[in-house]
């Protein structure tokens, strides 16, 4: 079994309203030297491991988990055990 | 996994395990005595959800017994999911009130939304659709980090939930006082049609039928929630975050489709929802109100997690849950309706004819109850009453008289107060309109939706004023019930029924008791008057923070139905040259009025006076005038008193005017809270005939195109506002107070 | 006429979207399960609003993968008319039938409200009863209607002239105050605001009608009437 981790995060470019009501939030609390922050997502995956296992990952990031339209994601395959 | 080392029957008497689940000593003797032996633990857990408050009513009931809940109108009364009146044609509209304050002030966005879900359920597990919902909220005032939070959390967790599930969020009220600061009140009322040959009832009847469990999985979540609802919130609270549900709208949204499609199987016996209290409110109320006993194997039950226990499975409060009685050897027609949807109904037990409530897991009996003793043997509690003394002191005080020199000055003030100001921050994240019967939506008196395919609609209005309660409970509460009828008469419709949300402090201090008994005898004055009985509601008591009381706050939530769509009726003024009527007579009332909030700070002296012979007099006769169409907006007067209902009037995108003249002392003509009065404007060719009908209306004005609000006090102005500037400041209020800093 | 109105789980638009094709505008038309992934029966296809899988991962995501949606492009290659109302749309996007993608509201919040919609386009067979420049007014209900697209995608809508509504006061954030948008075929409309809930002055407002009707008359000039 495998631990995929999964990051997606919006496109450079693409407004993300979300971080920067949390940049505002954080500089409104005195963090002053924060500048942009985006917000994105994180997914873990358990997979059978495969030979084509990181071909499989790469199709389900441009299928389903990202779109790619605003969306991009990056992704690390380590050992790992379900919960 | 090791399993933890047992707790023994011995352990939970010795131990004294029982006080953590919130049972009395004498409360375990009484179980004892039940069970003629020591109970277990699991046992033991399941007596403590079932004879918490929230299940048992165990404080409150010898106060509910003293509501009226009958009339021709009525189909189905307290006792059941929710409560149904008959609104013709076969059809019956089915509703009820329920609180979630604890899980809000601990997380407000999942405590909302899941009471949200829990409500809507309730409605469905009846058979109906649910076709509107509203809500009743109350918070500290918007001064510090924690109330703004709690307040937009709320409010985001209501629209997250009622929106996905397409419920259309309609109507209900947000008020602020400093007493709701550490316990704010989350209170929805859920609202379904059904054709009367439809409902169903949770029942688990037939020996040897099926018991089938559909939704989500059980999880450890909420583990205690009905105990939690029914103590003090304390600092603690905080680390109890654990008991908190978390809700899945999509499920929910499965779940009605699903249900609503399953009613209609010959195969189903019962349904119910599994709310409070989880898997054992259902199942022992299920067997129990059908006279039959049931055996439940609790390995077959869904689970989220590994190695729960009994008494994790039977005490848990995970969301979105339904438990169904099913026609043994047609349970298969029931799984394929559920699979359509992606839903897996499994068999969990059987009715059983011994009037046990049996529980197996891992091949041992863990719980072998009489299951009549669960919902009909706890203990009711007679408490004592006192009278507090600040009723005795606020009742002798001389009348308060407020001096206002700056009138235009006092009403902008008044308008920028929270509780009067434009509440289109909350609604406008409610989706109002989905289900495209949305005639009259929130920011009307009451909210109107039309019955597809008939001309009749209904209307539905939830309604408190806490503070006349708390200065006055008895009058206070014929108030609450008098002020819904009034907003369900000013759109056109007759009242036919209330669902209460009682939300009052620890009853075991006397004075609290005290405000619960005068309350609810003023609110059964008003709906037996009013011929509005109670079908439906919910207690939540110990609504304190750090030792102090909220005030008592018993939710009216109140249903009426239009008989033509014709009668439907806005509340804002409509045309240029409308004739103004003020409904009542005026005098100077102010204790607890939004102006001595303003001026003093605080609610003090009497409560304003109210008289149910004159109130049911005067709203049969406007609803007579409105049936007869002389009627063009309706608005009944409350906070804030005539200047702000003239105010209300207006602000709408018609570009209206208004000019009326006042007599007598401005102050009170113009802010006095004084009840059974509305404000009305009527077609210049229908005055004379809505004269006739409504005897105490007085001429006061007439509607503008000048864009101003002027007020005359015989012939001095002593108001003269642009409409666009006052709506402004009423606009821009909330959300003024949110962003500026804490 | 005969309309079909797709129904995944979630949907809870899919009744009013019915009513308004069945009722207001008096044609035949019918609930599809999304598992019944024919539809060459049907002369219109309408995708309605809601949360279609709870809008878990994204708005209309999952609901893009599921068998249909391959039914839906078969249809729309063949010229069938299809109109994705708020999910709908979202689901349009995610599918890849009308470019761009959908981003939560500027504000973050949800939003239920009328709107003042400009119609850019009457030449489509959605919007054909409309005048140009036409202000309708027409509720809007969603948390993520903030459309998006890239700058060369947006040159090309404009291009082609497939901006068939904007806002008159952009309430979302969306690019260039796009409310709907069409395919370069013409066929395939996609807009945020809800025209199914304004087919009715008793609630508020008759002016999404003229979409419906709008369809109707299009598909009459083609198909009946001796064309």
């Amino acid at each position: 079994m495998k631990k995929v981790k999964i990051h997606i995060t919006l496109k450079e470019g693409v407004l993300d309203p979300q971080g920067k009501a949390v940049q505002n939030s954080l500089n409104t609390l005195g963090y002053d030297g924060v500048g942009e922050v985006r917000v994105g997502k994180y997914m873990e995956l358990f997979i059978e491991d495969s030979a084509d296992i990181e071909k499989q990952v790469e199709e389900m990031c441009r299928k389903l988990l990202a779109n790619p339209v605003i969306e991009n994601y990056d992704y690390t395959i380590e050992e790992g055990v379900t919960q | 996994m090791l399993q933890a080392p047992e707790i023994t029957p011995e352990m939970v008497e010795q131990d004294k395990l029982y006080k953590d689940m919130g049972l009395t000593d004498k409360e375990y003797d009484m179980i004892k005595d039940i069970m003629g032996r020591k109970p277990n633990f699991t046992e033991i857990g399941i007596f403590s959800v079932m004879w918490s408050e929230h299940c048992s009513y165990k404080t409150s009931k010898p106060l509910l017994s003293k509501f009226p809940t009958e009339g021709p109108q009525v189909i189905q009364g307290p006792g059941e999911g929710a409560g149904v009146v008959d609104i013709g044609d076969g059809q019956g509209v089915v509703f009820k009130v329920e609180s979630h304050n604890h899980p809000s002030a601990v997380e407000p966005y999942q405590g909302a939304a899941t009471g949200v879900g829990g409500i809507i359920r309730d409605v469905f597990s009846m058979g109906a659709r649910p076709i509107a919902s509203l809500n009743s909220l109350r918070f500290g005032n918007l001064n510090t980090g924690r109330v703004k939070y709690l307040f937009e959390e709320v409010v985001h967790g209501i629209a997250g939930y009622g929106n996905c599930v397409g419920v259309p969020t309609v109507g209900g009220e947000v008020q602020f006082d400093d007493c709701y600061e550490g316990n704010p009140l989350v209170n929805a009322m859920a609202v379904g049609l059904i054709d009367t040959k439809d409902i169903q009832k949770g029942i688990a009847a037939g020996l040897g039928n099926t018991i089938m469990y559909v939704g989500s999985k059980t999880g450890r979540d909420g583990i205690h929630g009905a105990t939690f609802a029914s103590e003090d919130l304390s600092e603690d609270s905080e680390s109890k975050r654990s008991n908190v549900q978390v809700g899945d709208p999509f499920m929910e949204k499965l779940l009605i489709e699903a249900c609503l499609e399953v009613i209609h199987s010959d195969a189903l016996v019962g349904i119910q929802d599994m709310g409070a209290a989880g898997l054992t409110s259902s199942a022992s109320e299920m067997a129990s109100k059908a006279g039959m006993g049931m055996e439940m194997n609790l390995d077959s039950i869904p689970q989220r997690e590994e190695n729960m226990t009994a008494y994790e499975m039977m005490l848990s409060e995970s969301q979105e849950r339904m438990l169904l009685c099913v026609k043994k050897g047609e349970e298969q027609e029931i799984v394929d309706i559920f699979k359509k949807y992606g839903l897996e109904a499994v068999a969990v037990g059987v009715v059983t004819d011994d009037k046990m409530f049996r529980l197996v897991h891992n091949d041992e009996v863990v719980a072998d109850i009489p299951v009549d003793s669960l919902a009909e043997d706890a203990p009711i509690f007679y408490k004592d009453s006192k009278v507090p003394a600040y009723y005795t002191e606020y009742q002798a005080m001389p009348d308060y008289v407020p001096a206002v020199n700056d009138y235009a000055g006092a009403l902008k003030k008044l308008l920028l107060q929270p509780t009067i100001a434009s509440k289109e921050y909350v609604y406008d994240q409610y989706d109002a309109m989905v289900q495209a019967n949305t005639v009259l939506s929130p920011g009307s008196d009451a909210a109107v939706v039309r019955i597809r395919d008939y001309d009749k609609a209904i209307a539905m209005t939830t309604d408190c004023n806490s503070r006349y309660i708390y200065l006055d409970p008895e009058v206070g509460g014929k108030i609450a019930v008098a002020e819904a009828a009034r907003n369900i008469v000013c759109s056109g419709a007759k009242p036919l029924a209330l669902t209460d949300g009682l939300n009052f402090g620890n009853p075991d201090k006397p004075e609290n008791f005290w405000q619960m008994e005068k309350s609810v005898e003023g609110m059964s004055a008003a709906s037996l008057k009013l011929d509005t009985p109670v079908i439906s509601g919910n207690v939540s008591l110990y609504n304190e923070s750090n030792g102090q009381a909220i005030f008592p706050t018993p939710i009216v939530g109140m249903v009426g139905l239009h008989a033509s769509l014709k009668d439907i009726t806005p509340s804002f003024f409509q045309q240029e040259g409308d004739v103004i009527y003020l409904i009542g007579d005026t005098k100077a009332e102010f204790g607890g009025s939004e102006l001595q909030n303003l001026l003093e700070g605080k609610y003090f002296g009497k409560a304003p006076a109210i008289d149910l012979d004159v109130e049911a007099k005067r709203q049969a006769q406007l609803l007579t005038a409105i049936q007869q169409g002389h009627v063009s907006s309706a608005h009944d007067l409350a906070e804030g008193g005539l200047a702000v209902a003239v105010a209300e009037s207006l602000f709408t995108n018609k570009k209206l005017g208004a000019s009326i003249t006042v007599s007598g002392d401005l102050t009170a003509a113009l802010y006095s809270e004084t009840q059974s009065r509305f404000l009305v404007s009527v077609k210049k060719e229908e005055a004379e005939a809505f004269e006739k009908v409504v005897e105490d209306a007085v001429r006061i004005g007439e509607v503008t195109n000048d864009t101003l609000l002027q007020v005359k006090h015989g012939k001095e102005v002593v108001i003269e506002e642009k409409v666009d500037a006052l709506q402004a400041l009423w606009k821009g209020a909330i959300p003024c107070l949110l962003k500026s800093k804490a | 006429m005969k309309f079909a109105v797709v129904v995944f789980p979630g949907s809870n638009c899919d009744r009013d979207m019915y009513h308004a094709a069945k009722d207001a505008l008096g044609e035949e038309t019918e609930l599809v399960w999304y598992q019944d992934a024919n539809l060459d029966a049907y002369d219109a296809i309408l995708l309605p609003g809601g949360f279609s899988y709870g809008d878990y991962l994204r708005s209309g995501a999952i609901a893009s993968t599921s068998a249909i949606v391959t039914e839906l492009k078969k249809q729309a290659e063949k010229g069938v008319p299809i109109l994705g109302v708020c999910n709908g749309f979202q689901i349009l996007l995610e599918s890849g039938l009308l470019p761009g993608a959908m981003l939560r509201n500027k504000n973050l919040k949800f939003m239920c409200r009328f709107e003042n919609l400009v119609v850019e386009n009457n030449k489509t067979m959605f919007s054909s009863a409309y005048k140009k420049d036409e202000v309708v007014s027409i509720p809007i209900a969603h948390g993520e209607g903030n459309y998006y697209c890239d700058p060369e995608t947006l040159a090309e809508l404009k291009a082609n002239n497939q901006i068939v509504f904007t806002y008159q006061n952009n309430p979302n954030g969306s690019v260039s105050d796009i409310a709907g948008i069409i395919s370069k075929e013409g066929n395939v409309l996609g807009m945020m605001p809800h025209p199914e809930r304004a087919v009715e002055d008793l609630l508020g407002s008759a002016d999404g009608l003229k979409l419906f009707q709008s369809m109707l008359e299009n598909w009459r000039e083609h198909y009946v009437a001796g064309a």
